[in-house]
């Protein structure tokens, strides 16, 4: 049996984070992996399509019933979905009270403890909120916890923004613990050259791109089943894209420590690619009533 | 006379820095003064009010200790929830002895610990709805409270828990004050900040809540401001104005009530005595109502004569002429005191390091024992406290701010003192280097201290401490010099 691995997936927040790691992990476990989901954000909607749940009853959630998390039992918060994949999120706080990232640090230290992580496991992923805001959002990369870290991005430029701020939160624990960038997912966003625009990128980052996903409604006609397209329509191309993907990660051997741009770099890429345009540094900082009378005198 | 010359002095803080890495000592040289009684400002000399250093052992509190623990703490009729776990209330609980006269638990609640006790799910799911339950619960258990305070720890501010939406509601449903006061812990250098944030809370929320109704004056009126009645100093205090002729509104905060507070708009002066913790409120009071205030120092009979006949200088005759009868009434009783003592006190040295106010307004309580205090520190004062020190601090004589344990050990083995006053955090260090120790910030469990009574059992508490025959006994008798010199000094 082999050693488990442990996986996050990072990106800006709406870029398809949930459901490009849902139906990756359902091309594993389709593939005869065993499986762990996460989620790491409060929104608990990481196991939705393994699930077919509106949203699964958190640990956190689970723990203000009983008193404490000392009152629950793995039980109690593990769900089996789609092909045998565990569940577990670590729910938090709506949105506006409380601490969502101490949600995220109770709830994996309670898994820990309680032993979810056990041996018969190929993969553990975790899904983490849209950026990593504070020290709760980094716990799934901290020592001894994910050692991959694949961020999900498209072509729009503050995809790629966020990319590159994850890629410097990596290197914060990388360089004390054993945490790699694995690659990034293209989630096309159908945006020119983006395919040619991700992979410029991640070899700045030192990196990969690991695999392409191209954009086609099959996802979100899964979606609205609750499902995965893999078990939804599993003769379907995209189902392949998925697969593909799972075939990459299992025999990825490209982990790196990162090496984020600078802003400067990051929009000369951009404008090298025509998505961002050379900036006029004659107009910064300038009233419209000002720009006026400049174009007079000139 | 200082315990050695300003070129020892010099010398000796040059020494004790010379161990710091080259930031540290940099930071730490700018905290430490030789006096000169001449200075107009502390300003040049000494800087105050600043981060501690990682690293060393300050003595230091934080902001809920000084809203908590100092100005609100002491209220007796209003309830002081330290909201968040547990610790910080249950450590801060009774440990102040604010002195109080009530029942507790029935219209009195100083010695209790309210506290929401978070828990993990508290953190993550926020502790408002836990706050507004926990003030029901208050107000139905303890009904005859006046009203609440809610101290916020840490974590309160770490997590954004809006506890003024809380407090305005219950506010509303209770029809009592119910005051939200962000003192979490990390913020500012020290206890300070949170002084002040309480002073503004209370400005905020409680001292014009009676503005406009009927109070029934007196051209006497004055409040106590800033004496929180350790071991029953404000009530020490308290005698004197009265027997003077004036009509004490207010004990702020020790043995006091949200009532009193309430109405101390109406006096005529504010007497400040911890000019550190209240000088806020002081000036608020000025700005709004027109009241001054006045500083005064009721340690020792020096002072207090000085400072009768200061406040007496606010009012008419009468006044004045009760604050001489008041002195005269006294003064056999003080030189009694001092004649018993004196010869017992003479010529001793102190090293004094506390909070705010007292290392320099027990300075001449010390003197008019025969005593000298050769150093002086404060744990969180600010530039205008040392202004105030240099005047009464002798000439040559060490002054540090935030001092270090391992700066206070040092001067201490260097100047030799024959009794600190500290807290209770320094007092079992020096008792190990055998050199006689009292707290000045709980009195040592005794107390009080201020006013003509408070005289009598500081001077009685000294003698005991420095004169104790325990000191003799501090080596075994295989390094005793003399053998049976041990039980000769005992006897």
């Amino acid at each position: 049996m082999a050693k488990l691995r442990q996986a996050a997936i990072y990106g800006k927040g709406g870029i398809g984070k949930s459901t490009t790691t849902q139906n990756l992990v359902a091309a594993l476990a389709e593939s005869g992996k065993k499986v762990m989901i996460v989620g790491c954000d409060p929104k608990a909607d990481s196991t939705r399509l393994i699930l077919h749940a509106k949203a699964q009853n958190s640990v956190m959630e689970l723990a203000a019933e009983a008193g404490s998390v000392e009152d629950l039992e793995l039980e109690d918060v593990l769900s089996v979905g789609y092909g045998g994949i565990k569940c577990v999120e670590s729910g938090g706080p709506e949105p506006g009270v409380g601490c969502a990232g101490r949600g995220v640090i109770t709830a994996i230290n309670f898994l820990e403890e309680e032993g979810a992580y056990t041996d018969d496991l190929d993969f553990v992923f975790y899904d983490v909120l849209g950026d990593v805001v504070c020290g709760g959002f980094a716990m799934p990369i901290r020592e001894n916890k994910a050692q991959e870290i694949y961020i999900v991005c498209s072509g729009e430029m503050m995809a790629m923004y966020a990319a590159n701020n994850i890629a410097k939160g990596i290197v914060k624990y990388a360089n004390s613990g054993s945490v790699r960038l694995a690659g990034l997912i293209c989630n096309s966003r159908n945006t020119d050259r983006e395919d040619e625009l991700i992979i410029a990128l991640a070899e700045k980052l030192g990196s990969q791109m690991i695999h392409f996903i191209p954009r086609d409604n099959a996802v979100q006609h899964a979606e609205i089943r609750r499902m995965t397209v893999i078990e939804f329509d599993p003769t379907h191309k995209q189902a392949d894209e998925y697969r593909a993907l799972a075939n990459k990660i299992v025999n990825n051997k490209k982990f790196v420590i990162p090496t984020p741009i600078t802003m400067d770099e990051l929009e000369a890429l951009l404008m090298e690619f025509g998505i961002m345009e050379v900036e006029n540094t004659a107009i910064i900082g300038k009233t419209a009533a000002e720009l006026a009378a400049d174009a007079l005198a000139a | 006379m200082s315990a050695l010359t300003r070129e020892e002095t010099e010398a000796l803080i040059q020494e004790v820095l010379e161990v710091y890495p080259e930031k540290a000592k940099k930071d730490r040289a700018k905290h430490l003064m030789i006096n000169d009684k001449e200075l107009e400002s502390s300003k040049k000399c000494i800087t105050s009010n600043r981060k501690s250093l990682p690293g060393v052992m300050t003595m230091r509190g934080c902001a809920y200790a000084g809203s908590k623990g100092v100005v609100w703490g002491p209220i007796k009729d209003v309830i002081s929830i330290s909201h968040g776990p547990i610790g910080c209330g249950q450590y801060s609980r009774a440990g102040r002895r604010n002195y109080y006269s009530g029942t507790s638990g029935v219209d009195s609640f100083c010695e209790m610990n309210f506290t929401s006790d978070f828990q993990e799910k508290d953190i993550v799911f926020g502790g408002d709805k836990k706050l507004a339950k926990l003030i029901n619960e208050i107000e139905l258990l303890f009904p005859l409270n006046k009203g609440i305070s809610i101290q916020s720890e840490c974590p309160v501010g770490l997590i954004g828990d809006d506890i003024e939406a809380v407090a305005k509601k219950a506010a509303k449903e209770l029809n009592k004050p119910v005051v939200p006061v962000r003192c979490e812990g990390f913020r500012g250098v020290s206890q300070s900040l949170g002084h002040h944030i309480a002073n503004d809370s209370v400005r905020d929320w409680i001292i014009s809540n009676r503005d406009g109704q009927a109070f029934e004056k007196t051209p006497y009126d004055v409040a106590i401001l800033g004496d929180y009645n350790v071991g029953g100093d404000a009530w020490a205090s308290r005698i004197l104005l009265e027997e003077m002729g004036l009509r004490v509104v207010a004990q702020w905060s020790g043995d006091g009530t949200l009532a009193e507070m309430e109405n101390t708009p109406n006096v005529k002066l504010n007497l400040l005595h911890c000019y550190r913790s209240m000088n806020y409120i002081s000036r608020h009071m000025e700005e709004k109502y027109g009241i001054p205030w006045v500083e005064y120092n009721f340690f020792g009979p020096t002072k207090i004569k000085e400072s009768l006949r200061k406040i007496a200088g606010f009012f008419d005759d009468k006044i004045k002429e009760g604050a001489e009868r008041v002195i005269e009434k006294y003064t056999p009783m003080m030189d009694a005191v001092i004649a018993k003592f004196k010869p017992r006190l003479q010529g001793k040295k102190v090293m004094l390091y506390v909070g705010g106010l007292r290392p320099r307004h027990v300075v001449g309580a010390y003197e008019d024992l025969g005593m000298e205090v050769v150093g002086a520190g404060y744990e969180f004062a600010h530039n205008d406290d040392y202004d105030r020190t240099i005047k009464e601090m002798g000439d040559a004589t060490l002054i540090y701010d935030d001092v270090t344990g391992y700066e206070f050990e040092e001067f201490v083995k260097a100047l030799k003192p024959d009794l600190i006053g500290s807290g209770i955090k320094e007092k079992y260090v020096f008792h190990k280097m055998g050199v006689p120790f009292r707290q000045l910030h709980s009195w040592d469990y005794s107390g009080p201290y201020h006013g003509c009574d408070g005289f009598a059992v500081f001077a009685r508490d000294m003698d005991m401490t420095i004169n104790n025959p325990c000191w003799n006994m501090m080596q075994t008798p295989w390094q005793q010099k003399a053998p049976g010199s041990l039980l000769k000094a005992a006897a």
